[in-house]
């Protein structure tokens, strides 16, 4: 070693060496069995050139600059030359002696035989030496302050070398990992020399500072000493492994997860969360992870990726994620923008039931509720709700969300809700959601957390009424899942919610609704429905005085009576009342109905004050309506007897058009107060919303800190 | 559709701006820093039902001869504005609540966030990326 030393500092004169490099070299050397003369033993050095992954020319090339070619022999100088020249080579700089003189990392080389030598021939300055080696320091050391990292070095490195043996052999680990992403000189038996040599060389440039740095900051999460020994050797071994694979297939997915490092993430969650099935919260997890000593940007950015469910809590598949996450970006991985598919939580192999059920279960109702409208859908949703979780969930949120809306109008239009058992799932789950809503746990462990997305949907929609723009909210990599707010009352009134926005805009604009007191209509709904619904929902009924005026007495019929079934009779019952009026009141009359219709419109208007509850506000006028009915038929009958010889012809032109507008306005009514009652039913769902969120809101306020200055 | 989103935090700094037109950012965020009182003024005012009774969606708060401005308050005292251009006339009233749905949804999954301390600004990529994607249309 001295001689190597000696001649180290010898040929360091000559050409500047690092500390490192000068180890490296002296290591070599001495590996190359120089003999007294300090000739070098040209059989290894042309081992160690092989070892170096070069082309022949390359090496020739690196031999004539290095002036051993002229010399005939490898002297320590020429040795040390050409070595820097290996490194300048590998770098992609030419082989010059110009070469020499720049920052070079050290060279590499693969698959030398001599192993053992070269370990502990650089093992006492493996620390900062050789960067190849340098790299599965920082990936083995734990993550333990600075001040203990340096002397866990020795002994990382020990550990590293056990579990290094075992890889040595030619082992067919597939592992693909981000840790492949770094090349080790002695790690590949293997085909993927040649990759594993593009690795090098593109590692090379990276300053190896920044991998001495790591030294201190590397994957265990400061459990304590003895337990960190065997967390260090499976972190270590799982990187040995993993980048046993690195050759291999470089361009293969680096995000997937090894077993091996499923194995050490498991029991990293097991010691903060010893139940595998149970969360992590959201402040231990990132005390955990504060520890990997990346910036918190980042690992901000690496808790966005992996809390998919939105719950400031980590599952276990979550947490496996963040910590891969955590690992590549150490291993210099870029952060990915939005999740890779590998890491996305349907991928892994652990599901809790529990968070995921009622996720599930929300899905099954959308597509539940999509389920009635006849034909068309059947199949595609019986499709969708297969748990193809890989693929097209955009579009299966898309799809269905547009067809749960319109789907569900018919539904609401038909038959109560609570009549149909679907087939889809079992029908348990279907009967048990409808009526309780909220029950939804233990039922669906079938569906996996990739239906979460589309009950992040329906909830997302339910908790605020939304046009048909569901499917723009969709980030492909499903980003817009909203956290699991109540479950309980939101869902089916989510898919109703939905059904309310794509068809009735049809509707209200046939209708010649366009006065001015449909905006005071608009603002009275408004008073009394806070915050939930825009003017639309309740197309004016107050109407422009042509024949529109017995459209309202229609419309408030309508909308008064909840139950679907019984709008049919009643309006029917109403037609009748309101055609004989129209009759009557067509030529001289009109002024009269109209004016009987302007208190049927004030009517109409203290109902919507009271909308509040509107079930039984509505019912008011409707009985007051019908008073005033009822005294027109009796009214209109006599003035209809005296009218009709001269109002006849006419009477039938504007009678036809009037049925045909009447036709149109039972629809317009019908679902007026499908929507009406809907309306109120958001409304109470999103008085609970509002209450939690301030409940949430003041826990979070003593939470904040002294910011508010 | 919108020209500049803005979230403000409770002691009425702002925890977020961004604005499209870079060159006009400043009068951007003057813009904001007035409309701060009308939001005030909006809240003292709704004293009728406290609580969840009160409307997060403050709708127009004022409009200029160029924009239109936007309020929004969560229920801890974060506001949100958006300014939207006034020849943009299409936007519509539902249009504008949805933005400061998502915005508030988007703002939730920050605050979830343990990384991010309540009171710092937001530099969450989820959230510019939801903010540039309401802001790319405008023109």
């Amino acid at each position: 070693m001295d001689q190597e030393s000696g001649a180290a500092s010898s040929a360091g004169s000559f050409i500047s060496l690092t500390e490192h490099e000068q180890r490296l070299y002296s290591a070599l050397h001495g590996r190359c069995q120089a003999d007294a003369a300090g000739k070098l033993s040209s059989g290894k050095v042309a081992e160690l050139f092989k070892a170096s992954q070069l082309p022949p020319e390359a090496l020739h090339k690196v031999t004539e600059v290095c002036g051993a070619k002229r010399l005939g022999y490898f002297g320590t100088p020429q040795f040390f030359v050409a070595l820097k020249l290996l490194a300048a080579a590998q770098s992609g700089l030419p082989v010059r002696l110009e070469s020499v003189t720049a920052n070079l990392p050290l060279p590499r080389f693969v698959g030398l035989k001599s192993e053992p030598e070269m370990r502990y021939a650089t093992l006492p300055a493996s620390i900062e030496g050789p960067g190849a080696q340098c790299g599965a320091a920082p990936a083995a050391v734990s993550w333990t302050p600075a001040d203990r990292s340096t002397s866990r070095h020795p002994e990382a490195n020990v550990e590293k070398k056990e579990p290094r043996s075992p890889p040595r052999s030619p082992c067919s680990s597939p592992a693909h990992s981000p840790l492949t992403y770094r090349s080790y000189p002695y790690a590949k038996p293997k085909d993927g020399a040649d990759s594993q040599m593009t690795y090098e060389s593109k590692q090379s440039p990276r300053p190896i500072a920044k991998l001495e740095q790591q030294h201190s900051s590397p994957m265990n999460y400061g459990t304590k000493a003895p337990a960190e020994h065997p967390a260090m050797a499976r972190a270590s071994s799982a990187e040995r492994l993993a980048q046993q694979g690195a050759g291999d297939s470089p361009g293969d997915d680096p995000w997937r997860i090894t077993e091996e490092q499923l194995e050490y993430y498991t029991n990293q969650f097991r010691s903060l969360q010893p139940d595998l099935g149970a969360l992590i919260l959201g402040a231990v997890a990132k005390h955990f992870f504060t520890k990997s000593k990346l910036p918190i940007p980042e690992l901000s950015h690496i808790w966005e990726l992996s809390d998919v469910d939105r719950d400031g809590a980590l599952t276990f598949s979550e947490f496996c994620t963040a910590f891969h996450l955590i690992v590549a970006r150490k291993n210099g991985y870029p952060l990915p923008e939005s999740l890779p598919p590998s890491l996305q939580p349907g991928f892994t192999q652990q599901e809790e039931d529990i968070p995921d059920t009622p996720e599930s279960a929300e899905a099954l109702i959308v597509f539940e509720e999509a389920e009635p409208r006849p034909n068309q859908m059947d199949r595609s949703i019986i499709e969708r709700i297969q748990p193809s979780l890989a693929t097209t969930k955009q579009d299966l949120k898309e799809e269905s969300c547009k067809k749960a809306a319109l789907a569900c109008t018919h539904t609401v239009k038909r038959k109560t809700r609570t009549s149909k058992v679907y087939t889809i799932v079992p029908p348990d789950h279907f009967r048990k959601e409808k009526k309780r809503g909220g029950d939804m746990l233990g039922d669906n462990a079938s569906l996996t957390r990739m239906t979460t997305p589309q009950r992040k949907q329906t909830l997302q929609l339910g908790a605020f009424p939304e046009r048909p723009e569901p499917p723009q909210h969709l980030d492909p990599q499903m980003r817009t899942k909203t956290r699991p707010r109540s479950y309980s009352s939101t869902s089916i009134e989510d898919a109703m919610k939905k059904a309310e926005e794509p068809p009735t805009p049809p509707p209200r604009p046939q209708k010649s609704h366009s006065r001015a007191s449909s905006l005071d209509l608009n603002k009275l709904f408004q008073q009394g429905a806070p915050g939930v619904k825009s003017g639309w929902p309740l197309p004016p009924p107050a109407l422009p005085p042509r024949p529109s005026t017995s459209q309202v007495s229609h419309f408030i019929n309508a909308s008064e009576k909840t139950p679907p079934n019984k709008v049919q009779q009643p309006n029917f019952a109403d037609f009748s009342h309101f055609r004989e009026e129209e009759e009557s009141c067509v030529k001289p009359e009109e002024p009269g109905p109209r004016s009987r219709f302007g208190p049927s419109t004030e009517d109409l208007t203290n109902a919507s004050k009271q909308d509040v509850c509107p079930s039984q506000a509505p019912q008011k006028p409707v009985r007051r309506k019908y008073h005033p009915e009822s005294q027109n038929p009796e009214a209109a009958p006599p003035p209809a007897a005296s009218f009709p010889p001269t109002a006849k012809p006419a009477q039938k032109l504007l009678s036809g058009q009037k049925r045909e507008i009447q036709m149109a306005i039972r629809k317009n009514k019908e679902s007026n107060a499908v929507l009406t009652r809907l309306n109120s039913e958001l409304q109470q769902q999103l008085k609970v919303v509002h209450q939690e969120r301030v409940t949430l809101e003041s826990q979070l306020e003593p939470l904040r800190p002294l910011a508010s200055t | 559709m919108a020209v500049c989103i803005a979230v403000i935090a409770k002691e009425n700094y702002p925890l977020y701006i961004r604005s499209v037109p870079t060159q006009n950012e400043l009068k951007f965020h003057y813009t904001v820093h007035t409309s701060l009182d009308v939001v005030e003024e909006k809240i003292s005012a709704v004293g009728k039902s406290l609580g969840d009774q009160r409307e997060l969606y403050l709708g127009l708060l004022y409009p200029t001869e160029d924009y239109k401005v936007y309020g929004y308050v969560t229920n801890s005292k974060v506001k949100f504005v958006i300014v939207v251009d006034s020849s943009n006339t299409s936007l519509r009233d539902n249009e504008i609540r949805s933005m400061f749905r998502k915005l508030h949804n988007t703002f939730t999954d920050v605050m979830c966030n343990p990384f991010h301390n309540p009171g710092d600004t937001i530099q969450s990529k989820a959230f510019d990326g939801i903010v540039s994607g309401m802001m790319v249309q405008s023109g």
